[in-house]
């Protein structure tokens, strides 16, 4: 992501400078940006604020929220069984179905790159799925071919990896955008120097894309920490059996929504920031070891 | 891989990947034992009273009711997204004013943020304003421009515009909003319509936030709708069941089948391009 926002920003601000010679006020920008203002004051960062307040009070909407210190985050972490149900319902989800859809999605890009006519259909055939993965249709689908499965704690939490990796069609047009903007000299280079394909693709094409794979592993893992509607179709809302399918938006949505535990629920969607902002650091730290930007000295 | 196995390749690995979809449509067709006791792709017996059954009332209400409110919903917030974010966009992408660059860090930070961290305090922001139960709450947050995601996708496009454009544009004394009508949203149409069509789909989709906020009957969406089939135990409403669904994601199988380029480049893109 950094080689994307870096570059042209720079080239932004080189060239926007003679514009003030035509002698527009600055402020001209804020009535564009002003529905977007008001967006990110009272829809965002307020709201995120507000969530923070939220977080320390006992509030069930109708009556005004009541200050309990850390009440909630104290029984979130040390006295809710359920809690800690959702958490690791979640994290095997996401340990799980991220890397499985990244393979997928990375082996089918490589599959189908190569010049044909067909690529273009291949494409977007192998991508619809990740238009209809999150709607209820299919997740009723789901529920009506896998219903032998969603009785049993293991295999329902499996028909649900199996849903998220069958939309690996998005992750898979951005390796194979990614896969075409490889120099074919590369591969030349090391067809002639005699390696096979297992070589060429350790040494060429896994450097080569690391930025891609990369942005793909950090944009999934957050969106695999958001899943919700196949967990509430597949479970009918409960997260069952034994909490197997209790992801944690689908424990936030009961606490909140269904019970109306809102200052509880908000206790858990800061942790839920702060795990996501926490995985997020970790892995742009280890890019440093592994990411690959071209043009910079290795 | 040679030549003559490639093509062969790829379709045995479509096939399990479609089969679901192909499914739907064929099942919508069967009776609801059939559904239970058969994976088989066809019918035994063909019958249409699935389809019927959706002219009756579904909670009080007649499915087509669901397909308006699910378009009004979605068309809204397309033309919304488009509106706001073109806007935001510009500024972003042309404009010099001070606080530039920590905005758009905000805006960029904001895409990796969860829909589920801000809903309960927006919720209670609703609630006060009086708009639970109505399409506002799901409406209002693309008129201010808060999907940053297609903030970021038309910022990306305006930067490929030959600045030169906006430039003699001003030297003949066009201002920043003529620039903007005039010369850069024609120019990045593909851009809008990318924005248009996800939107859309996307709100069509959307379960979560449309559980939270709508109620009453009259009010459903098609995902709503498609819920109240949820708890039934009844193998009989597993007809009626497939023929929604099948029926709910006919808009965006056209959608596709008429953008499909436009809209898995967009996608494609929206990362790389620099």
């Amino acid at each position: 992501m950094t080689t994307v926002l870096e570059r042209p920003r720079a080239k932004t601000e080189t060239r926007s400078k003679p514009l003030r010679r035509y002698g527009e006020r600055p402020s001209i920008a804020y009535l564009f940006l002003s529905p977007w203002v008001v967006g990110a004051v009272f829809l965002t960062a307020g709201p995120m604020v507000w969530l923070l307040y939220l977080s320390f009070t006992e509030y069930d909407l109708f009556t005004a929220p009541r200050w309990v210190g850390m009440d909630n985050y104290v029984r979130m972490l040390t006295v809710d069984p359920h809690f800690w149900n959702a958490v690791g319902a979640t994290t095997k989800f996401v340990v799980i179905s991220v890397p499985a859809q990244l393979i997928a999605a990375l082996g089918v890009a490589m599959l189908i790159n190569r010049r044909s006519r067909a690529q273009g259909f291949y494409r977007s055939a192998f991508y619809a799925p990740s238009l209809l993965g999150a709607s209820v249709s299919v997740a009723l689908v789901w529920r009506v071919i896998f219903h032998d499965w969603i009785g049993h704690p293991d295999r329902a939490l499996l028909a649900l990896v199996l849903l998220a990796v069958w939309q690996f069609g998005a992750p898979m047009v951005i390796f194979l955008a990614g896969l075409q903007q490889i120099p074919q000299e590369y591969y030349d280079a090391a067809a002639v120097d005699g390696a096979g394909p297992w070589r060429t693709f350790l040494r060429i094409t896994v450097p080569m894309l690391s930025p891609v794979i990369f942005f793909n592993l950090v944009l999934d893992t957050i969106r695999a920490f958001q899943v919700f509607t196949g967990a509430y179709v597949v479970s009918n809302g409960t997260g069952g059996p034994s909490d197997a399918t209790l992801f944690y938006t689908l424990y936030l949505y009961e606490k909140g929504f269904v019970e109306f535990k809102m200052g509880y629920a908000s206790a858990m969607s800061w942790f839920l920031l702060l795990v996501i902002a926490l995985i997020t650091a970790l892995l742009f730290r280890t890019a440093k070891g592994w990411v690959f930007y071209s043009g910079e000295e290795s | 891989m040679s030549r003559r196995l490639w093509h062969p390749a790829v379709i045995l690995l479509l096939i399990p990947l479609l089969y679901p979809i192909v499914w739907l449509a064929f099942a919508s067709f069967k009776s609801g034992s059939e559904i239970v006791q058969s994976l088989a792709l066809l019918p035994e017996e063909w019958i249409l009273d699935n389809y019927r059954a959706l002219g009756d009332d579904l909670a009080g209400v007649s499915a087509g009711r669901f397909f308006v409110n699910s378009t009004i919903v979605a068309a809204s917030c397309a033309i919304a997204n488009v509106a706001s974010c073109s806007l935001a966009a510009y500024a972003f992408a042309r404009l010099r004013f001070r606080l530039r660059a920590p905005l758009f860090a905000f805006t960029l930070a904001t895409i990796m943020l969860p829909v589920h961290i801000v809903t309960i305090p927006q919720y209670s922001l609703f609630q006060r304003l009086g708009m639970v139960d109505t399409f506002w709450p799901l409406i209002l947050p693309k008129l201010l421009a808060t999907d940053a995601f297609f903030i970021f996708l038309m910022v990306q496009f305006m930067r490929t515009i030959p600045r030169e454009l906006d430039e003699a544009a001003r030297l003949d004394g066009c201002g920043s909003i003529r620039i903007f009508g005039s010369v850069v949203l024609p120019l990045v149409r593909p851009a809008l319509v990318t924005t248009a069509i996800f939107t859309f789909i996307w709100t069509w989709n959307d379960f979560f936030t449309q559980l939270i906020y709508l109620s009453s009957p009259e009010k459903l969406t098609l995902p709503l709708a498609l819920r109240l089939f949820i708890d039934t135990t009844d193998h009989n409403a597993f007809g009626p069941m497939l023929a929604l669904s099948a029926l709910a994601i006919v808009p965006i199988l056209l959608f596709f089948a008429a953008f499909q380029r436009l809209l898995v480049e967009g996608f494609a893109t929206s990362g790389l391009k620099g």
